[in-house]
């Protein structure tokens, strides 16, 4: 039993901490939200040459073959710096094809994600908003030994700068009959659209597939095998989400603090009055319990992969909950200045607002919760 | 990060379940002869004070295990592990502390037979929050102090043979003026004047000191050293008041409950907001849970308890508060008549204000852990 990082992790943790002071302090990340890429390509050269985009993928494909706890470290800083970039979504795709693909498959995709030549990304979620096997609704027409792919994925993450993205679709009518198909961005008849995130630091937007053909060498693991896989990957993602959330949540609870000290009212710094105290001692509750939940969590899904789901719901419905609140109150905290775009505390409310609903809101994962405990 | 049990700690768990298969009967008796033998036979075995030191007459076990032998212990709904609580709990630590050994010898081996009860008298009438500004003198005379003044509050003062008394040395030094005194209640001049509850029980007590005598030798610490002892015992208080186990016993309950309630004529269970208020409580017992095995990971490496046991002070309130409040709701119109629920919540308030209330609390991780301005 140990509750804590190890040396190593730490070290990591300084190391990706410098990365970001240096490279993309809040004024770089204000231009990046700005710009048409939305992240820097200078950037993620460098993420892959420190070994970053490949933290969790297997040696023989370029990667560093570490764990999720490692993983956590280093998205608890980006989320930190609110860095944009498609590394959640490079990292979920990574993780799915070392999870579920051949030898061959691997050796395709996986050596360019972890040396920044591909971006990847997953398009799961279709116009019912259902999270999970039960909402692919997306059917793959058989023709021959491959499928036609037709129709639309809402809300892909990164949709326009990926270069490969995971579609999983529908090949009969049990629920769990789910393929992955890994789409190349040069396909014929796929195309992503973008549409405006409400945290410009986060890009999102649609998928179009028009007959879109993939051949089984382009299925991750046997057709209708995948389904626990797409749980998985999803579980994944809340996971990364909430490294994340707990590094911005951190930051925003950090930031009003800064301010409570400074600001003064009545002939005292405002964070002597409990109006302001309280709440801010609330967040630091919070925070600390997230990170809780979640370090266990990310410890589970390496070491004791049965506890996992439930763990990483937990994580997930609290985060949601609790960086919604903090949002909240970060701003309010701050009077007029919070609501000015001048500020950066605005930015977090709106990762927050992104957060909530990202790999399933609280109302889905408590529902998981409830249902592990046999409710 | 390892959040698994070493092959010596499952071994151990497994000894511990054995133990509680053969010796603790289903349902468990409440007779004072069960209780007895049971602290005999617990004593035997060294799990009463398991983790104080072996030459203090303790088990010499790890924090991992005994938190290992109060999880499994709670699982069976066994009565506590020895039955002086405040003895075990925070005397007894701050004794192998701050105690000389003479103090050591006389005491400890009676709160591990559990042959002495201990109370405790921090607050007064004009002192509870700001117990630092505590009035009860004690004014050296010889190898004596003769104290005067008056506590209330006191829990089991009345069945008590000693009290770890806190009282003022020192009129100019708010901190520095306070001092423990270890007082047998029998001592002349104390008086005991039984206050009710409000569920009509007599819960805690006023003690009156009128010119009780009090040898040196039972100062615990220094003179005016007092504050630091009570810091210490107060970590350990609220740390315990905040174990996840009671908890988990009390949501089993009250799902049991909604098991069988129905709410609006239907299940009370497939009411997705009961649902989903029993899931958010799952969620908040684990982060409990995870904060305590993180506190006890720090203290593995050679931190006391402090500060941070204020989190989970405040979770445990705000838990006690949502749950008795469904417990009502899912009872429907019987919440007005009186019985087992209904009392339960009354009488939560209980440790929601003992042990300091959720606003000190606040202001604790407000000033000490965020640096915020003292109001
Ligand atoms: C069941 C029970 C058992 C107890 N057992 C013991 C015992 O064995 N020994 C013992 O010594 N004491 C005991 N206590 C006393 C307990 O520690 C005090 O009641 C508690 O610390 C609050 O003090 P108070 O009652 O004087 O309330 P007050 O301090 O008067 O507080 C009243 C209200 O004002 C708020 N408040 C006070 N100061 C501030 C501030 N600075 N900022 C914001 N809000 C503030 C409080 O939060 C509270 O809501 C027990 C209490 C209970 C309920």
């Amino acid at each position: 039993m140990n509750f804590g990082f190890e040396e190593e992790q730490e070290l990591l943790r300084r190391e990706i901490r410098k990365f970001l002071d240096e490279q993309c302090p809040m004024e770089e990340v204000r231009r990046l939200a700005q710009s048409s890429d939305g992240y820097s390509r200078e950037q993620w050269k460098q993420l892959a040459e420190l070994g970053w985009l490949g933290l969790m993928l297997p040696e023989a494909y370029g990667g560093a073959e570490l764990t999720w706890v490692d993983a956590v470290v280093l998205l608890e800083e980006t989320g930190r710096s609110l860095f944009p970039s498609p590394l959640i979504s490079t990292t979920l795709a990574g993780s799915a094809i070392a999870d579920l693909g051949s030898e061959d498959q691997k050796g395709r995709w996986l050596p360019g994600l972890a040396d920044g030549s591909r971006i990847g990304t997953i398009a799961f979620l279709e116009d019912n908003d259902v999270l999970g096997p039960a909402g692919i609704q997306l059917r793959g027409r058989p023709r021959g030994d491959a499928f036609l792919l037709s129709g639309e994925k809402r809300l892909v993450a990164d949709v326009e700068q990926a270069d490969l993205w995971l579609v999983p679709f529908r090949v009969g009518d049990p629920e769990d009959a789910i393929a992955i198909a890994v789409v190349e961005r040069d396909a014929d008849g796929a195309s992503g659209r973008p549409l405006p995130s409400i945290d410009r630091t986060k890009r999102t937007g649609t998928l179009q597939l028009d007959e879109v053909p993939v051949g089984p060498d382009a299925l991750l693991g046997p057709p209708a095998g995948a389904s626990l896989g797409l749980s998985r990957v999803l579980d994944r993602g809340a996971l990364a989400l909430c490294a994340e959330v707990i590094g911005a949540a951190e930051a925003a609870l950090r930031i009003t603090v800064e301010f409570a000290k400074q600001r003064e009212q009545f002939g005292h710094p405002i964070g002597h009055f409990q109006g302001v105290k309280h709440p801010l001692a609330e967040m630091y509750v919070e925070v600390e319990s997230l990170k809780s939940l979640l370090y266990y969590a990310a410890w589970a899904i390496d070491e004791d992969p049965e506890v996992a789901p439930a763990a990483i719901s937990r994580a997930k419905a609290y985060a949601a909950d609790a960086f919604t609140r903090i949002g909240i109150d970060g701003i309010q905290l701050h009077g007029g200045v919070g609501y000015t775009l001048e500020y950066d505390i605005q930015l977090y409310l709106k990762r927050s607002k992104w957060a909530r609903s990202m790999y399933g809101d609280a109302d889905y994962h408590y529902d998981r919760v409830a249902r592990a405990r046999g409710l | 990060m390892d959040f698994s049990f070493s092959t010596e700690e499952e071994a151990f768990r497994q000894e511990v379940r054995g133990f509680l298969e053969e010796n603790l009967p289903d349902p468990v008796p409440t007779t004072p002869e069960f209780l007895r033998e049971w602290n005999a036979k617990l004593r035997a075995k060294r799990w009463v004070g398991f983790a104080w030191p072996k030459e203090e007459g303790g088990g010499g076990g790890s924090l991992i295990e005994q938190y290992i032998l109060k999880e499994e212990m709670s699982l069976r709904r066994a009565p506590p592990l020895g039955s002086d609580f405040m003895g075990l709990a925070w005397v007894g630590p701050a004794l192998i502390r701050h105690g000389s050994e003479a103090q050591k010898k006389r005491f400890l081996s009676d709160i591990l037979d559990s042959s002495s009860l201990w109370c405790t008298g921090y607050s007064e009438p004009d002192s509870g929050s700001d117990l630092a500004s505590l009035k009860t003198r004690a004014v050296r005379d010889g190898d004596e102090y003769v104290v005067n003044g008056q506590k209330i509050w006191t829990s089991a003062a009345k069945q008590a043979k000693w009290i770890f008394n806190l009282v003022r040395t020192e009129s100019s030094s708010r901190y520095g003026g306070i001092t423990c005194l270890l007082i047998p209640m029998d001592t002349p001049g104390i008086e005991i004047h039984p206050i009710d509850n409000l569920s009509g029980r007599p819960g805690f007590n006023e003690v009156f000191f009128t010119d009780v005598r009090v040898p040196v030798e039972n100062r615990l610490g220094k003179e005016g050293e007092g504050w630091r002892v009570v810091m210490g015992a107060l970590a350990n208080e609220r740390s315990g008041i905040s174990e996840s186990t009671e908890m988990t016993r009390k949501l089993d309950s009250l799902i049991e409950l909604a098991r069988n309630s129905r709410k609006a004529g239907r299940p009370a269970l497939e009411d997705t907001s009961v649902r989903r208020e029993l899931a958010a409580f799952d969620t908040r017992i684990e982060a409990m849970r995870l904060n305590g095995m993180r506190n006890l990971s720090r203290q593995l490496k050679g931190d006391p308890p402090s500060s941070e046991t204020s989190i989970n002070k405040l979770l445990r309130g705000a838990l006690e508060i949502r749950m008795a409040e469904l417990s009502l709701e899912v009872l429907g119109s019987a919440s007005q008549l009186e019985g087992p629920w209904q009392n339960a919540a009354l009488s939560f308030h209980g440790t929601v204000i003992g042990g300091g209330t959720p606003n000190i609390q606040r202001n604790i991780i407000g000033e000490r852990i965020l640096g915020l301005p003292k109001d």
